[in-house]
């Protein structure tokens, strides 16, 4: 055994320490790009409508792919979705599941939350890719088949270029290499969320994802599971890996049962609530695995408005009420919990008051003492969510199965004056709006019907239209795409546009399994470009910036979607194809044999004059061969009958016939071999 | 008599010019002046025809010989497909234009405006080109005749009958008479060969032009002529093959798309060897069948070939199942909108019930071309029969 002496020892140690050292200050300074991070978080609501928010956030990210030290190996990120990112090299990916529909109305339609997480029924998918222009098709048809056996949805419906499209500016803004594509009618459930948690590091068994519980979220009134991915690498900021973010957006119904309805009639008092009583199930302890786990629950601007109202009748100043008991107490309502602190939004925009964010920390908790949210309301409060400044609805008109119309109706939620002052362009003032449809080929949309009306009026489509882009729809091969940017006067009342189209009608095997119910039209996507919803919150130590503040704190433009259509098409008869075959190639027999009957057919004379011309021709030729047989045979040739010579004549007719039969099939079986 | 046709034809204008563009309407006016016109053409011949076989039953009632070319435009512009076709300013007054200027030309043995017409026909709607067989032999035989063979039959006859002193006075009435032409003249057939290819060229040429910037020449033929012949839209029409295209299993539907043009190319040949001395009932029979069988028939393609009909009215006298077609051909008019009506609009009915009056549509349609050929190669035989009578009665 070899012994050191014991100053190399010593030198050793100081220069592998140092060498640690330093590797811990070089890590330190890019701690954020250099480890695998997962966060936690869940954001509770109350909503105007006697409802709650339960929006869950979850963040992994993944150090480069030049500086992982494990190579292709990961700790916490997923690893089907770091393949998957660098293998279809995809810049930025959007996927979610939807039920139910968002209420813009009472649910709000200006907070990040449902500008971002509001979605459209069904499935809707959109990626952006780093290839070149010509491998874009491929990839998104290679990507939608992968994530439709990752999530076991039937998301490789979106292959067929149908359905999918490519949207220039309305969209997204860095877009080009942007696909976008939505299945309306795609049934969302558990088998979609259960593999959407196994990319979660702690599944559902710890962390805030103990909160689902199936049959609690699907009762809910609206659920949108979420997955979005962004890799910065393809776009040429190699300091920072993939990023992944997974929400699940859930509209519940608390109890109402116990909320003893005392007061009048029109104030009813908000249904309390906890985690337990809204999941059936409580938070025990944190994900061990995640860099922070926590907990908020808001109060809307429109709320904190309310209860300051009344405060300033009680003098005492209800925010600033520095003790644990004012935050938990009020004459509203009660929280059964003291919060970690409270975050107040920064310069809010919506009116008066900015909205309130409690924060709590779930890793103090244990199995022990589990956490448990519960609020508790004491007096009515009547509130309203901030809106987007026109609220957009869409609607068919007309009747019958030949032709119609789609109609989007945008209304203005009065909420609009609060921005006049940032939009006001060269002293007019305007309301910029895209709209961005997809319509599927089976309705043939004629883009040059589109009919504006503002407030009821009848307008010149140039106009309103600022710019315009339309991509007609190719039977069976592209839907149509039309991207508009409108501008509205500020002081609309209401807007509304019209567009004729024809159904068209399809081969039996194009309709789904269920024909009569009709064919879903995906939503229109309204946004307003110069409207951006974003809520910062002020924290105290800005280098742990929470994931989910930091995703609110992002400009992003204000966006609706609005309804899917669902329109009825014609049906054959789908019993019909052996009898429709039969009876056509019946009538088209008939027409061919029936002419061809009349063509050849001869009449009398005729009959008798063709027969005695082939008569003499015939009997020349059995003449000639009668005599050659007698010649052959050695007797006396006597000249036939002329009876006789006929019969003969048939049978030389057939004899030849099948000599020439047979030379055929020698020849053919000849040359096939 | 055309006093009487331009004052229908002025009330006709009149109720027709409240609505819509008057192009299709103008299109119509000019068909029906040149059925007439090539009804005129096609009477004198059949007059002089019937002079030179000595047809003196036909002949010699004056009211037998109905003026064809007036019925023929009368019943253009009084159809109700017509009307209807013009009326909602469908395209195909300006298809039949093309396909009916065509045979206007062949007959007054104009081959510019034959090729013309022809080329444009085909340009518009690709089932005209199969009508450049009764064009070229309408350019070579001229107009309608009886079978040649009579003729030569009967020259046969008269010098078989007058006695051979009599042979100087013979060859005077053969000079005196005009010469049945059945030889086959190839001098303006040629011309007309030359001049389709010109205009087919001409047509190319602007073609290539306005479409260069779309993907050229080859994106149109896939787009205008593929979608004709590969039947890619399945809307409902007044034929059948929308429906059959939309219930066929998809791996036959090529079979059955080339069977049913197939079809309309099958008959052409057995067609043109019967009837080529009488190329324009031949054209008439061609429309029929491809108004038919096409990809995507209108009422307005029935319109012309229920207008061409009248053309032939002397010849078509003693038709079978006439009353039939017509009682058959009003109750689909009737019949077929009210079932698309109540499979469409109301939802109460189902697209078989449309589909059968479609079907029945198709059968009047082939009953209606298979006695029409009947028709008139019982007349041919009708012709024949004095002659044949003649020569039994000298052997």
């Amino acid at each position: 055994m070899a012994r050191f002496p014991r100053p190399t020892i010593s030198l050793f140690l100081i220069l592998s320490f140092q060498i640690i050292f330093s590797a811990i200050a070089f890590g330190s300074d890019f701690q954020e790009s250099d480890e695998e991070e997962f966060s936690e978080e869940l954001l509770l609501r109350p909503l105007p409508d006697l409802k709650v928010l339960a929006h869950f956030h979850f963040e992994s990210r993944a150090p480069p792919s030049l500086s992982n030290s494990h190579g292709r190996h990961h700790h916490l990120f997923p690893k089907a979705i770091a393949q998957l990112v660098q293998k279809f090299r995809v810049k930025e990916m959007e996927l979610s599941f939807t039920q139910g529909r968002w209420n813009y109305d009472r649910w709000g339609g200006f907070d990040p939350i449902s500008s971002s997480n509001a979605k459209p029924p069904g499935v809707e998918l959109w990626a952006a890719f780093d290839v070149p222009q010509y491998l874009v098709d491929a990839s998104w048809k290679n990507l939608t088949h992968t994530l439709s056996g990752l999530f076991c949805a039937s998301i490789n419906f979106l292959e067929s270029s149908t359905t999918y499209s490519a949207p220039e500016w309305s969209f997204h803004p860095s877009s080009g290499s942007l696909r976008y594509g939505t299945l309306p009618r795609e049934a969302v459930c558990t088998e979609n969320l259960t593999p959407w948690l196994k990319l979660l590091p702690c599944r559902d068994k710890a962390g805030l994802s103990v909160l689902m519980d199936r049959p609690s979220i699907y009762r809910g009134f609206y659920h949108s599971q979420q997955l979005r991915l962004t890799s910065p690498e393809f776009e040429g900021r190699l300091e920072s890996g993939i990023v992944l973010k997974q929400t699940l957006t859930v509209v519940l119904q608390p109890d109402s049962q116990r909320a003893s309805n005392t007061y009048s009639s029109e104030t009813k008092l908000q249904p309390s609530w906890s985690l337990s009583s809204i999941f059936g199930r409580k938070v025990t302890s944190r994900c061990v695995l995640a860099k922070s786990s926590n907990v908020y629950l808001q109060l809307e601007g429109g709320l904190v408005t309310e209860l300051e109202n009344v405060q300033k009748e009680n003098v005492i100043s209800w925010i600033d009420n520095v003790g644990s008991e004012g935050w938990r107490t009020n004459p509203f309502f009660d929280l059964s919990v003291n919060p970690d602190s409270v975050l107040r939004e920064v310069n809010g925009l919506h009116g008066s008051s900015s909205s309130v964010l409690y924060k709590y920390s779930v890793a103090k908790y244990s199995d022990s003492r589990p956490f448990d949210l519960g609020l508790t309301w004491k007096s009515p409060v009547v509130w309203s969510c901030p809106q987007a400044p026109l609220h957009a609805s869409r609607f068919l008109i007309g009747s019958g199965n030949e032709r119609g119309a789609i109609a989007i109706s945008l209304i203005s939620t009065g909420s609009n004056e609060h921005f006049l002052g940032a939009n006001i362009v060269e002293d007019r003032c305007k309301l910029e709006v895209d709209i961005f449809q997809v319509v599927p080929w089976y309705v043939k949309v004629y883009y040059h019907t589109l009919r504006v009306f503002v407030d009821g009026q009848p307008q010149a489509v140039t106009d309103v239209v600022e710019k315009m882009r339309v991509s007609p729809s190719e039977d069976k091969v592209s839907p149509g795409v039309m991207e508009l940017v409108l501008k509205f006067p500020c002081d609309i009342k209401s807007a509304a546009l019209t567009l004729e189209f024809d159904k068209g009608f399809l081969h039996i095997d194009e309709y789904p399994p269920d024909a009569n119910q009709g064919f879903d039209i995906p939503s229109a996507i309204i946004s307003f470009p110069n409207f951006h919803a974003r809520t910062h919150y002020f924290e105290d130590n800005s280098l742990k910036k929470s994931p989910m503040l930091s995703m609110f704190q992002e400009k992003s433009r204000v966006r609706s979607y609005s309804e899917v259509l669902l329109v009825p098409l014609t049906t054959p008869d789908f019993s019909m194809p052996y009898n429709v075959i039969t009876i056509t190639c019946t009538a088209f027999a008939l027409y061919f044999g029936s002419l061809l009957n009349v063509l050849r057919r001869r009449v009398g004379e005729e009959e008798r004059f063709l027969k005695n011309r082939a008569a003499k021709k015939a009997s020349r030729l059995a003449q000639l061969l009668s005599m050659l047989s007698a010649k052959i045979r050695g007797k006396k040739w006597e000249p036939p009958q002329s009876p006789s010579a006929s019969s003969s004549f048939i049978s030389l007719k057939l004899i030849v016939k099948v000599v020439l039969v047979t030379g055929i099939a020698i020849a053919w079986q000849y040359y096939s071999q | 008599m055309v006093l009487h046709y331009y004052f229908h034809s002025l009330g006709h204008s009149r109720s027709k010019e409240l609505k819509g563009n008057p192009i299709t309407f103008y299109a119509d006016i000019v068909n029906a002046m040149l059925i007439r016109a090539t009804g005129q053409n096609l009477q004198m011949e059949y007059i002089r025809s019937l002079k030179l076989l000595d047809h003196v039953k036909l002949l010699e009632k004056p009211g037998k010989i109905i003026p064809s070319g007036d019925i023929a435009a009368l019943v253009y512009l009084w159809n109700p497909f017509t009307i209807v076709a013009c009326v909602g300013l469908s395209t195909s007054p300006i298809e039949n234009l093309a396909i009916i200027l065509s045979l206007y030309g062949a007959c007054k043995r104009q081959a510019p405006l034959a090729a013309f017409g022809w080329v444009i026909a085909t340009h518009l709607s690709l089932y005209p080109a199969i009508l450049i067989i009764p064009m070229i032999l309408l350019l070579g035989y001229g107009p309608d005749t009886p079978p040649r063979k009579l003729f030569l039959q009967r020259r046969n006859v008269e010098v078989g009958d007058n006695p051979p002193n009599d042979r100087c006075c013979e060859r005077e009435e053969v000079v005196h008479r005009p010469e049945v032409p059945h030889i086959f003249s190839w001098r303006p057939v040629i011309h007309f060969l030359c001049w389709t290819s010109l205009w087919s060229v001409y047509v190319l040429v602007l073609c290539g032009i306005s479409v260069k910037r779309y993907g050229g020449l080859w994106e149109l033929f896939k787009r205008t002529y593929g979608f004709m012949l590969t039947v890619q839209d399945l809307s409902p029409n007044i034929g059948v093959l929308w429906y059959f295209f939309a219930e066929v299993f998809d791996f036959f539907r090529n079979f059955f798309l080339i069977v049913f043009h197939g079809n309309i190319l099958f008959m052409m040949l057995p067609l043109a060897i019967r009837l080529k001395h009488r190329p324009c009932f031949l054209a008439f029979v061609y429309i029929a069948i491809s108004s038919m069988l096409k990809s995507y028939p209108s009422v307005g393609d029935s319109a012309l070939y229920l207008g061409l009909l009248g053309l032939f009215v002397n010849e078509l006298a003693d038709m079978q199942f006439s009353f039939f077609l017509f009682c058959g051909y009003v109750g689909v008019s009737l019949l077929s909108p009210v079932m698309h009506n109540l499979w469409i609009w109301r939802g109460t009915g189902n697209a078989n019930f449309y589909f059968a009056t479609a079907m029945a549509y198709a059968c009047l349609q082939i009953i209606l071309v298979v006695e029409s050929v009947s028709a008139m190669l019982n007349h041919d035989r009708m012709l024949r029969k004095p002659l044949t009578e003649l020569q039994d009665g000298k052997s």
